[in-house]
């Protein structure tokens, strides 16, 4: 595959993977989040960690947008979807996820709710005109990559007028949800964890550049390399933040200048800024209520709203008190140090945040990497 | 480690899509409901057909199987087609020769006669091809909205030779794996055609009769050949895991030797899929010893629908019966069984 198999060659990462053992000093630990789910499904998938030295260690972040959606708006959508004559679409990884009460937006479909999976906003506008009758509600969730296509949709159903669509929006911003987790509080009795740099995702930086970045290495001091989801992408971009750590810089850097540049893409920041302005707080999963990280409907779209055609009230639910979801998102923790991990939360049964969708920290590493402690075990015993 | 199975939920529980999927969910469904309401020692084995003796000696095998693949004409068959083959190669997996199906359809309301006749002539078309008849049936017919467009549920027989003993518990350590082809095919050709999803590509679904493979694989490898599947949903991951759970067994398998076209990887892509995930209805993955894993090889390529056929990986010995891959960029990781069906990411 051209432009694909490219960033997969086994033996350029053998490359990559002797400079960064070459560069990384014995005498210290590098600390880095991947924010986005996206790497984390790389890392794990392509085993990377097993090329990295054991001195470097990824933390896996909460940038998976399915995951970080709070209990609440699920039993908001599942809640949406029961009412008489509404049809709910949503992209697929959403079905699975749990709301309260073992809910999720699959079951409610077993149980008859009209929920249907889509694979682009403009279904969402094909199927509101095929079907007049009913009350179609799109279930727009998602970081700065999938807000534009919300925006989109919410532009043409505008010029349509069409009267029984609108959007039940749970968009949220990295930048804001980067910043929570580096100025988090310690929380007693947990370790606590420097985090060294960011990998940084490169489809949000399509949308929004490089600026928004600019604060964790001026202010936090903490280089940021925004890069590609192909596991040479990642591997480069570990190699790059080394350097930074080891020559004592913190700059915010470009891996994945085949698709982004410093300003992003405009036209679609000012197709954002149109439709959409900031919540107060919004509640993320395993961050709990972050001010400033998500976007509601602007009131002159209040008329494309579900939120306020259906009077939506999110009914705040907790998360299984026993899940270490936080923990691990702030990289305190490790996957399998929570006791819920593969005992109750599994994928089939995702307890929390991390192991709901399969970028998830704990559902990549249930899925491809949990033979890792097994095999250490074996060895130690 | 732990490896917790969750319980089903009978008195609250719904089946719901996930249960159907091929994977981990339908083997608990299907272990927790089926598996416990017919007990009986040819269930137990685990297979997807079973063997029996017959009262005048010899011995029989028999499957079962229901097919509501949307749509129904896809590139590279129908369900029709596919019904046939599909019956076909579960007989066929035991090393058995089939011999006679059947056909039971149930037809929503308001279906298409030419529809119905255009798959009739081709499940007649491809029983004669694969050399099996279609000796009995059945026609249902149901208010419209009662079903999609149509199903297909079939039986087969087939006729099992003496000293052949072909089971997915007999993988052992140090034995070999093999694939007969190119995996992912028919998922993707199903995917490309489905309404709201179409994509142009050239795949073809692989779907095909395996009979013939196996008979020149059974007489290439006599008493080495261990067991067959065909990984049709779930994909190799779900056979693998499977037969790494009913052997007791681990598998170490290479990414870099798993046959999967370049449109394929493509497509799977695309959509955030893997193609270990994908079903087939063509392929068929062999475990066989070692001393026999080059005559089987040399025998599959020298057949048509075997031209690919390669050697994948290992049996080994694990406890966790982890199926275990280096991928193409030298890591290691699990293939695991899906959670559910396989669902395209947002993002």
């Amino acid at each position: 595959m051209k432009y694909v198999d490219e960033y997969r060659d086994g033996d350029l990462a053998a490359k990559i993977a002797a400079a960064i053992a070459a560069e990384v000093r014995p005498d210290r630990t590098y600390s880095f989040m991947e924010f986005c789910g996206g790497h984390t499904h790389a890392i794990s998938r392509y085993g990377l960690e097993d090329l990295l030295p054991a001195n470097v260690r990824m933390i896996h972040g909460p940038g998976c947008p399915v995951c970080v959606l709070p209990v609440g708006r699920i039993d908001d959508a599942v809640r949406l979807a029961r009412r008489p004559g509404v049809t709910l679409l949503t992209y697929g990884d959403m079905m699975r996820v749990p709301g309260s009460k073992g809910t999720s937006l699959l079951k409610a479909k077993a149980a008859g709710a009209d929920i249907r999976m889509v694979y682009s906003t403009l279904d969402a506008l094909r199927i509101a005109e095929a079907e007049p009758d009913r009350e179609v509600v799109f279930f727009a969730i998602g970081f700065e990559t999938t807000t534009p296509p919300t925006a989109v949709a919410l532009k043409l159903a505008a010029e349509k007028r069409l009267p029984n669509l609108s959007f039940f929006v749970n968009h949220v911003l990295t930048p804001v949800a980067m910043r929570a987790i580096l100025t988090a509080p310690p929380v007693p009795g947990e370790r606590p964890v420097a985090i060294e740099g960011f990998v940084g995702p490169a489809h949000v930086s399509t949308i929004i550049g490089l600026e928004p970045y600019r604060e964790f290495a001026e202010r936090h001091r903490k280089p940021v390399v925004v890069a590609g989801f192909e596991p040479l992408d990642v591997m480069q971009a570990v190699l790059m933040l080394v350097r930074q750590v080891n020559e004592q810089r913190a700059e915010v850097e470009n891996q994945y200048i085949r698709a982004v540049t410093p300003a992003g893409n405009v036209a679609a920041q000012s197709l954002v800024d149109r439709f959409f302005e900031l919540r107060e707080s919004f509640e993320w999963r395993g961050l709990g209520s972050v001010p400033a990280s998500a976007l509601k409907l602007r009131d002159e779209w209040a008329a494309l709203d579900a939120e306020k055609r259906f009077s939506v009230e999110t009914i705040r639910a907790d998360d299984n008190p026993a899940c270490e979801c936080g923990a691990i998102l702030r990289g305190q923790k490790r996957p399998a140090e929570c006791k819920l991990f593969g005992t109750v939360c599994t994928p089939e049964t995702p307890m929390g945040a991390c192991m709901v969708s399969s970028e998830g920290a704990c559902a990549a590493h249930w899925t491809y990497g949990r033979f890792r402690e097994h095999d250490s075990l074996r060895r130690a015993s | 480690m732990k490896a917790y199975r969750r319980k089903l939920d009978l008195a609250n529980g719904r089946v719901d899509l996930g249960h159907g999927s091929g994977g981990r969910a339908m083997a608990d469904l299907v272990s927790g409901i089926f598996r416990e309401a017919f007990a009986n020692p040819f269930l137990d084995q685990g297979n997807d057909q079973a063997a029996f003796p017959t009262p005048r000696g010899g011995r029989m095998v028999m499957t079962t199987d229901g097919y509501v693949v949307s749509p129904l004409f896809f590139p590279g068959g129908d369900i029709g087609s596919l019904a046939v083959h599909g019956t076909v190669n579960d007989i066929a997996m035991s090393g058995a020769r089939p011999l006679h199906l059947s056909a039971s359809y149930i037809v929503e309301e308001g279906f298409p006669l030419a529809d119905l006749k255009r798959i009739a002539d081709s499940m007649g078309r491809a029983a004669r091809a694969a050399g099996v008849t279609i000796v009995t049936g059945d026609t249902k017919v149901v208010e419209r909205g009662k079903a999609d467009g149509l199903f297909i549920s079939t039986a087969g027989i087939g006729e099992l030779p003496d000293g052949l003993d072909l089971s997915g518990d007999r993988a052992e350590p140090g034995d070999v794996v093999v694939l007969s082809g190119s995996i992912g095919d028919h998922g993707v050709a199903i995917m490309s055609s489905r309404e709201n999803l179409e994509f142009e590509t050239a795949i073809l679904s692989d779907s095909a009769a395996l009979n013939g493979l196996v008979e020149a694989m059974v007489a290439a490898a006599g008493p080495h050949l261990k067991l067959m599947r065909d990984p049709t949903r779930g994909g190799l991951a779900a056979t693998l895991n499977e037969l790494a759970h009913q052997s007791g067994v681990g598998f170490r398998i290479e990414e870099a030797a798993i046959p999967v076209k370049p449109e394929v990887a493509a497509a799977c892509e695309l959509l955030g899929l893997d193609p270990l995930n994908v079903a087939n209805e063509g392929k068929l993955v062999a475990v066989v010893s070692p001393a026999g894993a080059d005559a089987l090889l040399a025998a599959m390529r020298a057949h048509p629908l075997g031209a690919e056929a390669a050697a994948i990986g290992t049996v080994v010995a694990d406890d966790q019966q982890f199926v275990q891959m280096t991928t193409g960029f030298g890591g290691g990781r699990i293939v695991d069984w899906l959670s559910g069906e396989q669902l395209p990411r947002i993002c």
